[in-house]
């Protein structure tokens, strides 16, 4: 408890003056970084995977290996006074893919789809009805103790800190628990208080914490203990623009400089699209999509779209491969398969018409997903 | 054994003041160890895992007894509140002896011992265990989720959660008058039948915790079962406080030899009353109680092993 309380008291002191700067030059440049990353995205590149963060990923063996899991829950629903039916539900189908160390990986899907359901196996707290799980080695329905060693994990829906108990008695707590060195702890929980901003509210009882507030303290929480990967389950969920970005950003550090492993459920594609190389699209159990973001595109049968002005007003413009979707005065819109090249499609309006500026809109990801479930 | 064992239902006190101790001096020894076998984790027999268990208890209930001592009034106020509450129970069996001398064929100081005994080991368990019957609101809440991603046994975290001290009030009472009882009863004391005494209080205690241990186990299954465990673990010790001559055979029967309630306090206190068994067991019956308590343990961690396996989470 004392190891806490001076930690904080250290940090507290120090960050007042420079947090409402550092906030807003990160909202700035997290606007740039999602700009850029989309026009990666359009050009069939790697997206921010390949410029920075391939390099930690260190070409290891795969750190978390699932291989055919299924989980089927069995429901008994009443049919009549003493009759009843027994149904059996596919949360999980039949899903196998490999997470090698210091990936960033987003699990995307609708709800019901079974993401919740695939990071309850991966943690332990469910028991895979078929096929085989490991997490660096470990068996998580078996050796559930010696995997929270390994593990941090984060619900968005919930809390897992002590919910009577001001934040810093939580992480005392949890100082214990996990058995974690006096100095480790300290550096990892200054570290965790000044990004995350918590140095004001480690003596607030949980209950008293907004949803922002206890995220980012649920958040802090489960990285006491140096996880090797960290699972978070809906973690900007309910938060507001400047807690996201804040999440965000630390988020970003931490798998940079440490190395840790994420995988990630969202419903914000923001999320994804900021932090995950890759990314995996579960729906009805099954895995639909494995791959960079970019890939998407290909899979969802996206459109690009080509905004021309010219000279004056034009009848549509008709070239192969492309349809004109909208007209207004000299102004066109020209959708093209989001996988073709814009490059020849451009010389082409450019030698037959009188081209004043163009611009290339990328197709909003949202969009591309929503296509994929229906088309299913 | 799964988780605790009888013995360690009984030590569990013993740890708590040992961590505490511990964790006063910071980054001691313990935590140094600790980090030294993490990278390679760790042994998983079921003998450190109880270690583990009973470390992790100690760890919560410790933080939860500081949490209660920041408002020392209101929790001298609980104690005694819950000391007058539980020793209601005596109260009335007094009063009814105002009216009787016997009641079936026992006199108060022998009913005073037969309430005493399985007094203050239901009180332990309560004490100890007693938070095992939230398990059901925990199951539908989904708040043993995150129990279950820490690295502590659930059991433990399932039972240390919450730890209430006051509830230290009904040991007490149930203490005091098994001392009275004692004080007034004129037993052949040999060591032997001294030694019965915590040993029966301690057996008693591991028989209780495991039928709260098994009814926890089965709101995993039926989630508002908590009512069912309650009617075993309350409902047999108000039938303990009261002489096994005023029940039927079949009864008898069913908690000497299926369910063992009796070798909380009816099998030892007859054989120190001198007073024959209803059933005819022998007289070395009354120190079977530990050995009782590990055999019901065995079938109730079984339990609740499968119980956590086939725990489904909540929707979310």
């Amino acid at each position: 408890m004392d190891g806490t309380g001076d930690a904080a008291g250290d940090v507290t002191g120090g960050m007042e003056g420079d947090m409402t700067e550092d906030v807003a030059g990160d909202m700035a440049s997290d606007r740039g970084f999602g700009e850029t990353g989309r026009a990666h995205t359009g050009r069939g590149g790697t997206g921010r995977g390949g410029t920075g963060r391939a390099g930690t990923g260190g070409g290891g063996k795969a750190l978390i290996e699932v291989d055919g899991v299924r989980k089927v829950f069995e429901v008994r629903r009443r049919t009549g006074l003493m009759r009843r039916e027994k149904r059996e539900v596919r949360a999980v189908d039949g899903i196998s893919f490999t997470v090698p160390r210091g990936e960033m990986v987003g699990y995307i899907g609708p709800n019901g789809a079974g993401k919740s359901t695939t990071i309850k196996m991966l943690t332990g707290i469910l028991t895979p009805s078929a096929g085989r799980l490991r997490i660096a080695g470990i068996d998580p329905a078996r050796q559930r103790t010696r995997l929270a060693h390994r593990i941090g994990v984060v619900f968005g829906q919930r809390t897992t800190l002590w919910w009577d108990l001001p934040l810093k008695d939580s992480y005392g707590l949890m100082r214990r628990m996990y058995r974690i060195p006096e100095d480790r702890f300290r550096r990892n929980l200054r570290r965790c208080v000044d990004e995350l901003d918590l140095g004001d509210l480690l003596d607030v009882p949980v209950r008293q914490l907004s949803l922002g507030q206890r995220m980012r303290g649920d958040i802090a929480a489960a990285l006491l203990h140096d996880p090797d990967v960290l699972y978070l389950d809906e973690p900007t969920i309910g938060l507001d623009v400047v807690s996201k970005v804040k999440v965000r950003r630390f988020l970003r550090e931490l798998n940079a400089e440490l190395g840790t492993t994420v995988l990630l459920t969202t419903h914000d594609l923001q999320d994804i699209e900021q932090l995950c190389e890759r990314v995996m699209v579960i729906d009805h159990g099954r895995l639909m999509y494995d791959g960079p973001l970019a890939g998407l595109h290909s899979v969802g049968e996206s459109e690009r779209t080509l905004v021309v002005d010219l000279e004056r007003e034009h009848p549509p413009i008709e070239l192969p491969g492309t349809r004109t979707v909208k007209v207004e005065g000299p102004r066109q819109w020209l959708a093209f398969p989001a996988t073709a090249s814009a490059a020849p499609l451009v010389a082409e309006v450019a030698r037959r018409y009188p081209l004043v500026d163009l611009s290339v809109r990328e197709p909003d990801i949202e969009d591309v997903i929503a296509r994929m479930y229906a088309g299913r | 054994m799964g988780a605790g064992g009888p013995a360690g239902v009984g030590v569990a006190p013993g740890a708590a003041e040992g961590s505490a101790a511990g964790a006063g001096s910071g980054a001691g020894a313990g935590s140094g160890a600790g980090a030294a076998d993490r990278p390679g984790g760790r042994g998983a027999g079921p003998r450190s895992r109880a270690l583990d268990g009973l470390r992790g208890y100690g760890l919560i209930a410790m933080m939860w007894i500081r949490a209660t001592m920041t408002y020392r009034t209101s929790f001298a106020l609980m104690l005694v509140g819950n000391m007058a509450i539980t020793g209601l129970d005596f109260v009335a069996i007094y009063l009814m002896f105002r009216h009787v001398d016997v009641l079936g064929g026992f006199t108060l100081p022998e009913i005073a011992l037969l309430y005493g005994l399985c007094s203050t080991s239901f009180g332990l368990t309560d004490l100890l265990m007693g938070n095992t019957d939230r398990l059901g609101a925990r199951v539908r809440d989904g708040s043993l989720d995150t129990m279950l991603v820490r690295p502590v046994p659930v059991l433990a975290q399932v039972a240390a959660d919450r730890f209430a001290l006051r509830r230290l009030g009904r040991v007490v009472q149930g203490l005091a008058v098994l001392v009275w009882a004692l004080s007034v009863l004129d037993v052949a004391w040999t060591p032997g039948r001294v030694l019965l005494v915590p040993m029966t209080v301690l057996a008693g205690t591991a028989i209780f915790s495991a039928v709260m241990v098994a009814g926890a186990a089965f709101q995993f299954v039926a989630g508002d079962a908590a009512e069912v465990q309650n009617s075993f673990t309350y409902g047999g010790n108000t039938m303990l406080q009261y002489p096994p001559t005023i029940f039927a055979k079949d009864l008898l029967r069913a908690v000497t030899f299926v369910l063992p309630l009796a070798f909380v306090n009816w099998v030892p206190a007859l054989y120190l009353l001198g007073r024959p068994d209803p059933l005819g067991l022998p007289g070395w019956a009354a120190y079977a109680g530990p050995l009782v308590g590990f055999a019901v343990f065995v079938p109730a961690s079984l339990a609740w092993r499968a119980g956590v396996r086939s725990y489904r989470s909540t929707g979310s």
